[in-house]
């Protein structure tokens, strides 16, 4: 049987089933206020939320992959342009493009035009070192991390905190395949 | 089959996986996808992320590959959407048992139409 053909983000996100997008901001608002009651120090929430996003990612990935119908990514690159082009259409319905890419390969921004997490969102003065899309950086690094890439993923440009526009930084610090059973100087 | 010789069987199945994968003459190989033995044949799927599903089934029967992608799906969709459920665990999870044996009998029925 041949394989099938990869699909695009819009097809993916055009097939699946609708929610409201408010109640999915809402909720999301209700989590990060839920989490700033109870741990109080907005480095804790900033945590919390990344283990949040890593939880969620080491699942979605999967999804992804099944959905999406991709074959392994050639290089980083590859990697990055999925995740931008497929991964966030997918999943939030948003463009983001790739960029500033260093000079191996292994480390790029990924510029979000679009956020539906922080609509109608303003930071108070009393948590302006929250990262109020953290979940968007553990999901990354989870998701990645179970196609054997272990990468490091951070805010550059948050707009909630006056920035232009929002942007993430990957960046791939080792590939780990899988460990084989057998050792071969046992 | 009981919990434990699932288990192992899934323990021998993953090494006879992974030294198949160092055992192949050719670099690139991703592990052993069809296993002909007299009396079954085992259809093994495995994922980007490394997760395999097999079935065993009556020799030569066909469309494996397709009954593995759905079974996939199912995985993807009652286990790891469960919040319950641990990643690396055995699945104990009734909604995937039940869309499981649906999915099986579906297939069954479609073969002997076909």
């Amino acid at each position: 049987m041949p394989p099938a053909a990869p699909r695009s983000g819009d097809a993916i996100f055009a097939s699946v089933e609708r929610v409201n997008a408010e109640l999915f901001t809402l909720t999301y608002g209700a989590i990060v206020r839920q989490l700033l009651t109870d741990l109080e120090e907005v480095e804790e929430v900033n945590k919390q939320l990344d283990q949040m996003g890593y939880n969620i990612g080491i699942r979605l990935i999967d999804e992804f992959l099944a959905k999406s119908n991709v074959s392994r990514c050639v290089d980083f690159k590859e990697t990055a342009e999925m995740i931008a082009k497929v991964g966030f259409k997918m999943f939030l319905g948003v463009t983001a493009s790739v960029m500033n890419w260093d000079a191996d390969g292994t480390c790029c921004s990924i510029v979000l035009e679009d956020n539906p997490l922080v609509d109608f969102v303003e930071l108070p003065d009393t948590c302006q070192g929250l990262y109020y899309c953290n979940i968007l950086s553990g999901v990354i690094r989870g998701a990645l991390e179970m196609v054997a890439m272990k990468t490091e993923v951070t805010w550059i440009r948050d707009m909630l905190r006056g920035d232009d526009a929002y942007e993430l930084q990957v960046k791939l610090l080792k590939q780990v395949p899988e460990e084989y059973p057998y050792k071969d100087d046992e | 089959m009981d919990t434990n010789d699932s288990l192992r069987v899934a323990s021998l199945w993953y090494s006879m996986h992974a030294i198949s994968q160092q055992l192949s003459p050719t670099n690139g190989c991703s592990g052993i996808e069809l296993l002909e033995v007299d009396t079954f044949d085992l259809h093994c799927f495995q994922s980007l992320t490394g997760t395999k599903f097999f079935v065993v089934c009556e020799t030569g029967t066909q469309h494996m590959e397709a009954l593995l992608k759905v079974i996939y799906e199912l995985y993807m969709d009652y286990v790891l959407k469960n919040p319950f459920y641990e990643m690396e665990m055995p699945i104990r999870c009734e909604l995937f048992d039940i869309n499981l044996t649906t999915a099986i009998q579906k297939d069954r029925v479609a073969l002997l139409g076909r």
